[in-house]
């Protein structure tokens, strides 16, 4: 075991797999001689080639479609796009063609598109995203949030074995901020499989990401026994955990920090009301951003994501119902 | 029209002996005409089915590109992959698809290659290096360009072909994927099936540059104009692009140059298009054209020609039969194979 940084795993769960299976590549923008945007990829063009380390031009279509003709070639495509929030350029070869191909044709498209996400740091409205209910939306796509570094580098590679487009978003404020032990072997953490962050017996919080931590600190706010669950993967969702978590404490929120309409909480929500209602003391309560861009400046952006101080008011109010 | 053309405007078909020189014996030869009568039958026969309350949805054909169709696939090799679109179903003729599961296809039965999930020529038979259509073109063109992505990282001597119309030139996917292809020098090569209709919408307020194949400049590579009704003609340029691509020479951008021959589809009358434009490309048809070609140059007979009429006859009446007794899918597969399972990935492509 090693004390890495979130990022430093996502990097050495990428190298793992580049040093095991000859087909995978890396390609996006900047991510070699520079080493990425974030530096995730620093050093791996020195160890890899500028062949399985792409440059490319500043074209996130042609580095999706790319990835999906490599992939259905027979290569492991890992695309990165420089922050998540341009994966809309890509929509198209993602959603029209990525998702489609399995079920409509047959073919199966093995990519793993990396897209550092989220706010903190007065990105604005186009740095600061957290897009992935809109693509959990998509069948055929799926969609992983680590939120711990053991979980980034496991998942990483459970991404590039997994035979279908993995969408893996990786929180941006918890890149240098977050450190963990890592085993230093190969592991995977199964897709699909939620954590238990924090036990506890009162309440439970349903997230995923960066919210795993703001959680953490407003359940030391509050007079009860949070119990945390981290989805880690928001599609395929554990639902067993959450619906087990929910029975158990009998009141839950769901937290995220996309916004809230239509935002997967939604769906949480409601898979709870449909299937655990008989079980709740009180109406399931979602935290999450207003139904608004992402704001620049800090004041804006701090009351635009959920902070600890919000999620300890949602406890109480839950507490005390 | 600025006077800005770049690319080379192809010669027209030579000699039985140019043909030669460029692979093509003389069973080649009446194999391309195969092709072709096959790929215009499967398509009249799709609008007697498509009358007959058959087929479900819309109805496409690629009338007045079988030229363009066959005489690129019979220019790849056979390790070859390419995207071809709705109108190249003489692509899929060529590469071997059996017209029976094309049938299938139009009638969304469980035996088409899509087993009924997508409707018309949105399919492919991945065994046969092909990759199926989305409807958003050009979307699969940056999808080629990363299958050419993969030879040059693999080091493999295939060319990847990607087809798009004159219509999805404009979208910004050919210009990335283009892009892409010039910057890395892919062994690309790029199929411009310019018809001259985006539905309703003619050339001019579609491009403002002479040929679309000027444009290959623009990315570092060659543009070639070619008369798509004249087969050989198409054979031949791809032939020499292809042959390029796998040498390391890079991607070309093939324009050919036809006119759509009915509707957008089949609930559309064209009647944006004028009437003596048809009339004038009708004295062009590809099949027509290669007949005479074959009976100037070949010493094709006219038995041959019967032969080969009354074979596509049987070939397309058994086909439709085999077509019909294909049962409908199933509902309750419906939600199957929406996400790969590993042993997906056990497919001539993967592998």
């Amino acid at each position: 075991m090693a004390e890495l940084t979130y990022l430093q795993a996502i990097s050495d769960g990428l190298r793992t797999e580049m040093r095991r299976d000859k087909r995978v590549f890396v390609l996006g923008e900047d991510v070699g001689v520079y080493g990425g945007a974030f530096k995730v990829t620093q050093g791996f063009q020195e160890e890899f080639g500028a062949w399985r380390v792409i440059d490319t031009p500043l074209a996130e279509t042609a580095i999706v479609g790319g990835a999906t003709g490599a992939a259905i070639m027979g290569l492991r495509p890992v695309a990165e796009m420089q922050f998540s929030d341009f994966v809309s350029c890509a929509w198209d070869q993602l959603v029209t063609v990525a998702a489609k191909q399995r079920w409509r044709a047959g073919t199966p498209i093995p990519i793993v598109l990396r897209l550092p996400s989220g706010g903190g740091f007065s990105g604005g409205p186009f740095h600061s995203q957290n897009p992935e209910s809109s693509f959990a939306h998509i069948p055929g796509l799926k969609c992983v949030c680590p939120a711990t570094p053991e979980d980034a580098k496991g998942l990483m590679i459970a991404a590039i074995e997994d035979p279908n487009p993995v969408l893996f978003f990786e929180h941006k404020h918890l890149y240098r901020r977050i450190k963990g032990e890592v085993p230093e072997e190969r592991y995977t953490v199964p897709i699909g499989k939620a954590r238990i962050h924090q036990e506890g017996s009162d309440v439970s919080i349903i997230t995923w990401g960066a919210m795993v931590y703001t959680a953490e600190e407003a359940a030391k706010e509050v007079d009860a026994s949070v119990e945390i669950v981290d989805l880690r993967t928001v599609m395929p969702w554990d639902k067993a955990a959450v619906l087990e978590s929910a029975r158990k404490t009998s009141k839950v929120m769901v937290l995220h920090e996309d916004t809230r309409t239509g935002g997967f909480g939604g769906e949480i929500a409601a898979t709870i009301g449909e299937e655990a209602f008989e079980d709740l003391d009180a109406p399931v309560k979602r935290v999450a951003a207003p139904d608004t861009p992402v704001p620049f400046s800090p004041v804006l952006e701090k009351a635009f994501i959920p902070q600890v101080e919000d999620v300890v008011r949602g406890l109480k109010e839950l507490i005390e119902y | 029209m600025r006077d800005v053309a770049v690319a080379r405007v192809a010669e027209p078909s030579g000699s039985l002996q140019e043909a030669k020189e460029w692979g093509l014996d003389r069973e080649d030869l009446l194999q391309i005409y195969r092709n072709m009568v096959v790929t215009r039958g499967i398509e009249e026969r799709g609008h007697i089915l498509y009358r007959q309350g058959k087929i479900p949805g819309s109805f496409y054909t690629g009338r007045g590109n079988e030229a363009s169709s066959v005489g690129v696939a019979t220019a790849m090799g056979s390790e070859d992959v390419g995207t071809p679109l709705h109108r190249d179903m003489g692509v899929h003729v060529t590469r071997g698809v059996e017209p029976w599961r094309i049938f299938a296809q139009y009638m969304g039965r469980q035996d088409g290659p899509t087993h009924g999930r997508d409707g018309n020529v949105h399919m492919a038979d991945s065994r046969l290096g092909m990759i199926a259509m989305v409807s958003h073109l050009p979307a699969m063109l940056p999808v080629a360009v990363g299958c050419a992505l993969a030879f040059r990282i693999r080091e493999e001597k295939r060319v990847a072909v990607a087809w798009f119309g004159e219509g999805a030139s404009s979208r910004g996917d050919t210009h990335e994927g283009m892009n892409f292809a010039g910057v890395r020098n892919l062994p690309c090569v790029f199929i411009c099936d310019n018809n001259q209709w985006a539905y309703s919408t003619p050339t001019h307020l579609e491009y403002a540059v002479e040929h679309l194949a000027d444009r290959a400049q623009a990315y570092g590579f060659d543009g070639v104009v070619v008369d798509g009704t004249d087969v050989l003609a198409v054979y031949r340029e791809t032939k020499r692009a292809v042959e390029k691509a796998r040498d390391g020479g890079g991607p070309t951008l093939i324009e050919c140059q036809t006119l759509r021959m009915e509707g957008h589809a089949v609930h559309d009358d064209a009647f944006y298009v004028p009437k003596e434009l048809f009339e004038r490309w009708a004295e062009r048809d590809p099949l027509e054209r290669y007949r005479t070609w074959l009976r100037e140059h070949a010493e094709f007979t006219q038995d041959e020609e019967d032969e080969i009429a009354a074979w596509v006859k049987k070939l397309l009446n058994d086909s439709l039969q085999r077509a019909e007794e294909s049962p409908q899918p199933d509902p309750a597969s419906m939600t199957d194979g929406v996400y790969a399972s590993a042993e997906d990935l056990d497919t001539p492509h993967h592998k």
